[in-house]
């Protein structure tokens, strides 16, 4: 099977893979089907699938009462929605009783471009992290996402997948062995390490290259799951290096740098960065690439982040 | 010439059918080619937000912070495309604003922004909101003893928000007969018809269970717009909402009715018919008034 480079194209099909494999699965909507493309779940498993409106407070509970049933109830929004305007429900309905309830952040962090700061979600990987039993998934291409939706089903507990509203270039492969949890070392390096997450892992990438051609080695790690973090692999991959960055289509508050940082606490590390939103908002933009470029979330701002920290 | 009703002079009527089709045109022209833009939710609105703008509401474009100035809500924030147009037409948003619609650093944003735009009242956009904001300033309007009205435009797919619910419940209990709430009942939300996607039956009946008011109205009627209009602000002890049967795209014939163009994309085709068809409705003598 060929994976669209689109990631809510590659949701949709993974959803529908689903579907066929566990009649478990149903997927809820509140009129964004199209954005999210769960529309190809209702297609394709139309009794399992339940419009709710734009009601996404009523659809985060309803799912509770799903899964308290034996259902595995698949939600959809805009990940600002299914993260902040549910807060409530999802910490009373779904968190507190540990549910097997999973969440579709779609258009998450920047990449609904042209929206503006309503729509967009700087603050939702904080918000979902902060939550006891929910897990944060942040998966840095199609593959990775597909990847992560193979194993969604198995996993104890609510999930959040972040998912991107533009195409992202392939930047993992195929893993046969990919398990939630896993930081997946996408180079190596003595110099430095770069941990980074969604879109980041491409622009992480691309720093490391630009450092190669500077003479400093970086290793890039793609954090896939950033909750739950695991701390010893973080560790381990933060080792030994001079400089240590991270970078995230996020608030630098709350999100993977902050779980990094609490990882590395207990043990010797370098020198740290943080690659992020500024405590600040979103705003509109004619591309999903100058608004990127406007919040420093560059190869070259991450470059210059690894040879300040080496200058130090 | 005098019309049979209230008054209203036909020209005068003529006049603001002119300016909802010159709104009409200030949207298609912020969208462009090949941008995504909300037409749909933007044009079913023209007629509301020229009588509003241009006749209804007390709003002195020279001194837009006036406490005193009527208040317009945006719930459905996603149609502020109709806003700024009117916006731009009084001056208050400048002309060479209008390309720059959700271009970086621009002053208008893709969702209505208080703090960029001029002329702006609040944040909206998250839908299900703007109504209770509307509550609120309606509270402190009557502490402060101004006469100032409080108009908030809601979305037919919006009303499945349950906050929405709360707010007209509040605005009963409080009485608060200066907030005047609009329905743009388009009958399409963003994933198609709400027939189909999630539909509110019985609106009017839900309001009036809820204590309020209720006027039903053709909403590209500016007749039967401003009659509403002026009988919402002559009902007291309780708020009114006043649900305008409207089409979505209106006055763009391949987006009426249509669902593509909730947010949609125009080709240089479509966008030159849109604009021929909108200058056609401004020219004509006595077209644009709908049935
Ligand atoms: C809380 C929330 N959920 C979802 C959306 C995405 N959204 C924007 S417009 C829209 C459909 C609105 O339909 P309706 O209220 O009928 O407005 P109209 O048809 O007049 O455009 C949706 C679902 C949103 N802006 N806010």
């Amino acid at each position: 099977m060929t994976i669209p480079t689109n990631p809510r194209s590659a949701y949709g099909e993974a959803l529908v893979a689903l579907g066929a494999k566990d009649p478990r699965v149903v997927a809820l909507d509140a009129d964004l089907s199209k954005s999210t493309q769960s529309i190809m779940f209702k297609t394709a498993y139309p009794d399992r699938h339940f419009e709710m409106g734009i009601a996404e407070q009523n659809m985060v509970s309803t799912a509770a009462g799903l899964a308290l049933a034996g259902k595995i109830p698949f939600l959809h929004s805009f990940a600002v929605f299914a993260s902040g305007r549910v807060y409530d429900q999802l910490r009373n309905s779904v968190c507190i009783p540990n549910l097997d309830v999973r969440i579709c952040g779609s258009s998450c962090g920047l990449s609904d471009f042209g929206d503006g700061k309503t729509h967009q979600s700087v603050e939702d990987v904080a918000l979902m992290r902060a939550l006891p039993n929910m897990s944060v998934l942040c998966p840095a291409d199609s593959l990775e996402l597909a990847a992560m939706m193979e194993c969604i089903l198995e996993w104890r507990g609510p999930v959040y997948l972040r998912v991107n509203r533009n195409d992202l270039p392939f930047t993992t492969s195929p893993d046969s062995a990919y398990r939630i949890g896993q930081i997946t070392p996408l180079r190596d390096g003595d110099d430095a390490a770069i941990f980074a997450s969604g879109v980041m892992v491409s622009a992480a990438l691309d720093a490391a290259r630009m450092l190669d051609a500077k003479g400093v080695s970086a290793r890039v790690l793609n954090v896939g799951t950033i909750k739950p973090l695991d701390g010893e692999a973080a560790v381990r991959h933060a080792a030994g290096v001079r400089a240590i960055v991270a970078a995230e289509e996020h608030s630098v508050i709350g999100g993977l740098g902050s779980a990094l940082l609490e990882a590395l606490r207990g043990a010797p590390h370098a020198p740290v960065e943080l690659i992020g939103i500024g405590d600040r908002f979103g705003l509109s933009a004619e591309s999903y690439g100058a608004l990127l470029a406007h919040f420093g979330l560059t190869a070259e701002a991450i470059t210059s982040a690894v040879l300040t920290l080496l200058e130090g | 010439m005098a019309d049979a009703r209230n008054g209203r002079r036909t020209d005068d009527i003529r006049s603001l059918e002119r300016t909802a089709s010159k709104l009409r045109e200030h949207v298609v022209r912020m969208i462009g080619v090949g941008k995504a833009g909300h037409l749909g939710g933007s044009c079913s609105l023209a007629e509301i937000a020229a009588a509003l703008y241009f006749r209804a509401m007390r709003f002195d474009p020279k001194n837009i912070a006036d406490p005193d100035r009527d208040r317009l809500l945006l719930s459905k924030g996603h149609s502020v495309l109709i806003q700024y147009a009117a916006l731009i037409e009084l001056g208050v948003i400048p002309l060479a604003e209008r390309e720059k619609v959700k271009t970086l650093g621009g002053m208008l944003q893709g969702h209505p922004d208080m703090d960029k735009t001029p002329g702006i009242e609040a944040v909206t956009g998250s839908l299900g909101q703007g109504l209770s904001i509307g509550v609120g300033m309606a509270l402190a309007l009557r502490l402060d003893r101004r006469g100032a009205r409080v108009f908030v435009i809601m979305g037919d797919g919006e009303l499945a928000e349950g906050q929405l619910w709360e707010a007209a419940m509040a605005a009963a209990r409080f009485g608060l007969d200066r907030i005047t709430g609009i329905v743009d009942r388009n009958r399409i939300q963003a994933t198609g018809p709400t027939r189909e996607v999630f539909e509110i039956p019985q609106i009017e009946e839900k309001w009036r269970a809820f204590g309020w008011n209720t006027l039903t109205v053709d909403g590209h009627s500016i007749p039967a717009v401003l009659d509403a209009l002026d009988r919402a602000s002559g009902m007291h002890g309780a708020p009114t909402v006043i649900v305008a049967d409207t089409v979505k795209g209106k006055g763009i014939s391949f987006a009426e009715d249509t669902a593509a163009f909730h947010n949609g994309i125009l080709t240089q085709g479509q966008y030159d018919l849109a604009l021929a068809e909108l200058q056609a409705a401004q020219a004509a003598p006595e077209e644009g008034r709908s049935a």
